[in-house]
């Protein structure tokens, strides 16, 4: 069955894509995370405890559930974008009357539902390690959600602005990936020097994984309200520069 | 109101920073053109590589924007009025492009979708049965041969019905099973009222097929006129001879070789006998002599030499 509108179709197949390949897009990133849990979780253990009671195992979850939700959610519309760019199957879009709004709805769309299936599978598999609290539900998916967006859109301008698959990559691997690892999945920034702390606070992605944290131990380094703010914020800007791009047809129209 | 209008066009792709470099401005790839094509045509864009037709097609699918003019599809502006101006249009681009994600149907379902139309399955069957297609219909587009994918463009082009249809060198390097069918269906959309514009190379099928014709050269319109007004403009009869000797250069600047064959432009009798007179003269050998009524190849050489006036004659 297809959606009946421009917008809503292109969502239906950006998501179909990625299922379509579910065990790369989906499978793979679960497995990476329960070994990442596993790893660390058998090393640390019994050597760490967060927030004075919280098993190291319990801690980890959260951030990771998190990690797979922005590294999913950049990898769908970034490598969905760039891939058509390269093969020209984007033309197929491109001579559509799709509007500006609607490529960004459909492509921010598939992305946070990709970076949710994702985060479901990683907690759903790794809630058998240890379980973590729920302390504020609603925050859980208020950060899921803007945390997908927020990567979801920097996956589309990154998709928009690469022209080859090395650029995406240094895209992925010099900006997401330390961005993300080192914004507190592994660890409480609370246990860093001040000077760290305060780098740490610079960096956007602590502000996703923090306040999703707190939704599951009602503990965080900052206060959620001041994350979601920031990260709403960031969000907005974001949006605005990945609008105004396809507005323009940066780099996909002549 | 006309189906496409190009008003004044220009497009020009800025320097290279190499080509600043040097010195050199940027590439006018369309410089100034302007035509209508009305309803229910069946119009020809002719004109060597880098004559300017994709980058023109490219303006009119709002794939890249003019320098400087308007184009309108159905009175749309292609872009301020973006959205009505491609529900009326659809386009067989040039380059053999596919999804590979999807099977044949469903990058039709999705198509449709694009476009806002749900429930297409009945326009989707006819057209998997008009291009040949019907027993490819699950089949991932990956494991299409590359004349099946180009069918498969076609479909893609025409699932919302366009008005306009524009077929972008649509048969270049498929085979004559797929140019018989193609030209049949489209031939029939045309006769059910769709605008088609046609870029080839196969003049043999624009002559065919195509009741007025443009010709581009550089960026800009040389000719533009009924097919059978270009017919009468060039030498009506050709000279068609084989020889294994080289041609003296007086004879050669005017003749169409390929290979052993070679054609002349020979208004009449006097003619003929002059230009065998003055290969035998000059000590050519022919072969397989025979006289032909001049074709479309020969006024588009013709043009493309440069010899002629570019013609401005809208009908």
């Amino acid at each position: 069955m297809i959606a009946t509108t421009g917008w809503r179709t292109l969502l239906y197949k950006e998501t179909l894509r990625f299922w379509k390949v579910g065990f790369q897009t989906v499978g793979a990133p679960i497995l990476t995370a329960v070994l990442y849990l596993m790893v660390f979780g058998h090393v640390l253990e019994d050597h760490v405890k967060v927030y004075g009671t919280v098993s190291y195992t319990a801690f980890l979850i959260p951030g990771l559930v998190m990690m797979s939700v922005l590294q999913n959610a950049f990898a769908n519309s970034s490598s969905s974008i760039i891939q058509s760019k390269i093969m020209g199957s984007l033309v197929f879009v491109l001579l559509t009357p799709l509007s500006h709004w609607g490529w960004f709805l459909a492509y921010v769309g598939s992305s946070i539902i990709r970076g949710l299936a994702v985060g479901l599978g990683v907690f759903v598999v790794t809630i058998f390690f240890a379980m973590p609290d729920f302390a504020a539900p609603l925050w859980i998916f208020a950060f899921a959600f803007l945390g997908a967006a927020m990567l979801g859109t920097l996956g589309l301008i990154a998709g928009l602005w690469a022209e080859k698959f090395d650029q995406m990559a240094m895209f992925q691997n010099f900006l997401i990936m330390p961005m993300t690892f080192l914004s507190g999945v592994f660890y409480s920034i609370g246990s860093l020097p001040p000077f760290w702390q305060g780098v740490s606070h610079l960096n956007p992605f602590f502000y996703m994984i923090d306040g999703f944290r707190y939704g599951f131990f009602g503990i965080s380094d900052t206060s959620p309200w001041l994350s979601f703010g920031i990260v709403g914020g960031a969000w907005l800007v974001v949006s605005a520069v990945a609008v105004h791009l396809l507005r323009i047809g940066y780099k996909i129209r002549g | 109101m006309p189906a496409i209008s190009f008003q004044s066009v220009c497009k020009t792709y800025p320097a290279t920073p190499q080509q600043r470099a040097q010195g050199k401005p940027g590439l006018r790839a369309v410089d100034d053109v302007s035509f209508q094509i009305e309803e229910g045509e069946f119009f020809g864009l002719l004109g060597p590589n880098g004559a300017g037709k994709t980058t023109l097609i490219s303006m009119l699918a709002g794939l890249s924007r003019p320098t400087a003019g308007a184009v309108s599809v159905h009175g749309f502006d292609v872009q301020r009025d973006y959205a009505e101006a491609r529900r009326h249009l659809g386009i067989v681009p040039q380059e053999l492009v596919f999804d590979p994600f999807f099977n044949v149907r469903e990058s039709l379902r999705i198509q449709s979708g694009y476009f806002g139309i749900k429930n297409n399955d009945a326009w989707i069957d006819e057209l998997l049965h008009s291009l040949g297609l019907s027993d490819k219909a699950n089949a991932n587009l990956r494991q299409l041969s590359g004349g099946m994918k180009r069918r498969v463009l076609v479909a893609q082009a025409l699932v919302h019905k366009p008005q306009v249809i524009v077929l972008d060198e649509p048969t270049a390097g498929v085979d004559v099973e797929l140019r018989q069918t193609l030209w049949q269906f489209v031939a029939k959309l045309n006769k059910q009222g769709s605008t088609v514009l046609l870029t080839t190379h196969y003049l043999e099928e624009a002559e065919a097929l195509c009741n007025r014709i443009a010709m581009l050269k550089q960026g800009r319109v040389i000719a533009l006129d009924r097919t059978s007004e270009l017919l009468k403009s060039a030498a009506s009869n050709v000279l068609r001879f084989k020889t294994d000797a080289d041609l003296p250069w007086e004879i050669a600047q005017h003749a169409r070789i390929t290979g052993r064959i070679v054609q002349l432009p020979a208004q009449n009798a006097h003619e003929v006998e002059q230009l065998l007179g003055a290969l035998r003269q000059a000590g050519v050998a022919v072969e397989d002599v025979e006289m032909r009524k001049a074709d479309l190849e020969d006024v588009f050489i013709d043009l493309m030499a440069g010899e002629q006036t570019p013609l401005e004659v809208a009908r």
